[in-house]
């Protein structure tokens, strides 16, 4: 009762999914720079002129500098806040009256804008590197509660069940089929918190710091109105952020996390 | 029909007892009775099928019976002894949206044998893997498997911690009519040669004359007993004997339904 039946996924036209996006990106430049040679008023620095900007950063050392910079903030925030806010939601969701306690505070808090917590964290920490970790912490740590509580919720009670009934303890279960099975659901969540923490450390280092590709930003305008360097850093901050955001895509398409797709797409059919 | 070559005592002895059992669900402003006062007893290496029409309650029995959800009052006792929580000796079978996605075939089947060394574990890995015809798929995901493939996955998990009972809830209710036959065939030989007590929960009469010691047939909820059917026909059954007709037509007359399309 051998039945070779197995279900593929019809392959990617793998060229044509790679040269369209960079198509896209050439006729965007096209548009810009004729936009900008057509145009009377200088709404805009060109992107000849934003790129030998970026040049320009290379050279002096500032580019390496303001991405290390940004990248650093951003990492200790967003680290800050997963540690926190991961094991806050699984809680959650684990220890229901918990989870019906604290939950609606977790909604209060999490439409805040981040910007709003601004005053705060200068009195908390001072104006510096501590005040811009705080914030990209608090903007990212209520996304990851929510999304790592409804993670929790959206395991099926098939799969607790089917766990509890193979005579795993607690910890076994949480280790063998909790982390396992919101692991697909968790790293959507991830993902989508670290998008808003590189989001908001253009204002996280208004707060008066030094170095970093926010800070680069108000100070090309602050100092000269070197609008070439403003939209450089605009350039740099959505680079990067596409390639951090690639990133966990990438880790989301590991084999063992596959599944979460496949298991998404035929629930939403059924 | 089993030859009685087991060290097991002989078919016969109680294996599951079921006494006064009611369950009731508290829904938004009334008590929806689901079973009420239930009386079943299982024997030893006994195929007994339970079958009612949809939503009647026969999920929530087997879920009881496997100790999932506590009953709002009677017992369940299982070689003497009550029920209070599910028991790796006696393993459940979803519908094939059990097996666990995260894991490949081998790690599904060997979920439930982590307290063995390593090379038991192997072992019995790979004839379990062999007996449900899995070879060449040991490493492949479920996702990359069809749903009858995914049913077997889940059979063997089962199977392979040697549990003394099984527990199916509709386990091939989403298969196509061909690998819904060959299953029914494969769980009888796999409940011939292991001799496991079952329990099979499912909606289709067919399915139960073919596969059942004895039919339970349920009432519409709130779920009573209305017949015990002794199916009194060897395997391989003949599906077009007077018997199987016979019996098929019984229950089919039992539940109410005139067996025409």
């Amino acid at each position: 009762m051998t039945d070779p039946e197995t279900k593929h996924r019809p392959a990617a036209p793998a060229l044509a999914s790679r040269l369209l996006p960079l198509a896209g990106i050439a006729l965007l430049l096209l548009l810009w720079d004729l936009a900008i040679r057509f145009s009377r008023v200088p709404l805009l620095p060109g992107p000849l002129a934003v790129a030998r900007a970026i040049g320009e950063l290379a050279q002096k050392g500032f580019l390496f500098k303001h991405v290390v910079a940004s990248l650093f903030r951003v990492t200790w925030g967003y680290l800050l806040a997963v540690a926190v806010g991961v094991p806050f939601g699984i809680l959650l969701a684990w220890y229901r009256r918990g989870g019906l306690a604290l939950a609606p505070l977790v909604e209060v808090v999490r439409p805040i804008s981040a910007l709003a917590w601004i005053p705060l964290a200068i009195l908390w920490f001072g104006v510096g590197d501590l005040s811009s970790v705080f914030i990209i912490f608090v903007a990212s740590v209520f996304p990851l509660a929510v999304a790592s509580m409804s993670a929790v919720e959206g395991v099926s009670t098939t799969h607790w069940n089917a766990g509890r009934n193979f005579g795993l303890t607690p910890g076994e279960i949480a280790r063998r089929v909790l982390l396992p099975a919101i692991l697909p659901r968790l790293l959507v969540g991830l993902r989508l918190a670290l998008g808003i923490a590189w989001l908001v450390v253009v204002a996280a280092e208004m707060i008066a710091v030094d170095s970093g590709l926010g800070f680069l930003i108000i100070d090309a305008r602050n100092a000269g109105n070197r609008y070439d360097l403003v939209v450089a850093g605009m350039v740099l901050i959505g680079t990067i952020g596409l390639a951090l955001d690639a990133a966990m895509r990438g880790i989301e398409r590991l084999p063992a996390l596959r599944w979460g797709y496949a298991a998404n797409v035929s629930a939403e059919a059924a | 029909m089993i030859s009685a070559s087991s060290p097991e005592p002989a078919p016969g002895r109680t294996k599951l007892a079921i006494r006064g059992l009611s369950m009731m669900f508290r829904g938004a402003d009334a008590e929806v009775r689901v079973l009420e006062a239930l009386d079943l007893d299982v024997r030893e290496g006994e195929f007994v099928c339970i079958l009612g029409p949809s939503g009647c309650g026969k999920s929530t029995l087997l879920n009881i019976v496997a100790g999932f959800l506590p009953p709002s009052s009677g017992t369940v006792r299982i070689d003497g002894e009550e029920v209070r929580g599910p028991d790796p000796r006696r393993i459940f079978v979803f519908q094939e949206r059990g097996v666990f996605p995260w894991l490949t075939v081998e790690g599904n089947i060997g979920f439930g044998l982590g307290r063995l060394p390593k090379t038991e574990r192997g072992k019995r890995i790979r004839h379990y893997v062999r007996l449900v015809g899995l070879e060449g798929f040991e490493k492949a995901y479920p996702h990359e498997l069809s749903g009858g493939m995914k049913q077997r996955v889940e059979v063997a998990r089962a199977l392979a911690v040697d549990p003394d009972m099984l527990y199916l809830d509709e386990p091939f209710g989403a298969l196509d009519s061909i690998t819904r036959l060959e299953m029914r065939r494969e769980l009888l030989r796999i409940w011939q040669a292991e001799k496991k007590t079952i329990l099979f929960v499912t909606h289709d009469i067919e399915e139960s004359v073919q596969l059942a010691d004895r039919v339970v047939v349920l009432s519409a909820r709130p779920a009573r007993i209305r017949r015990i059917v002794e199916i009194d026909l060897p395997h391989p059954r003949d599906l077009s004997s007077r018997r199987y007709l016979e019996l098929r037509d019984g229950i089919f007359e039992e539940i109410g339904l005139a067996h025409r399309v």
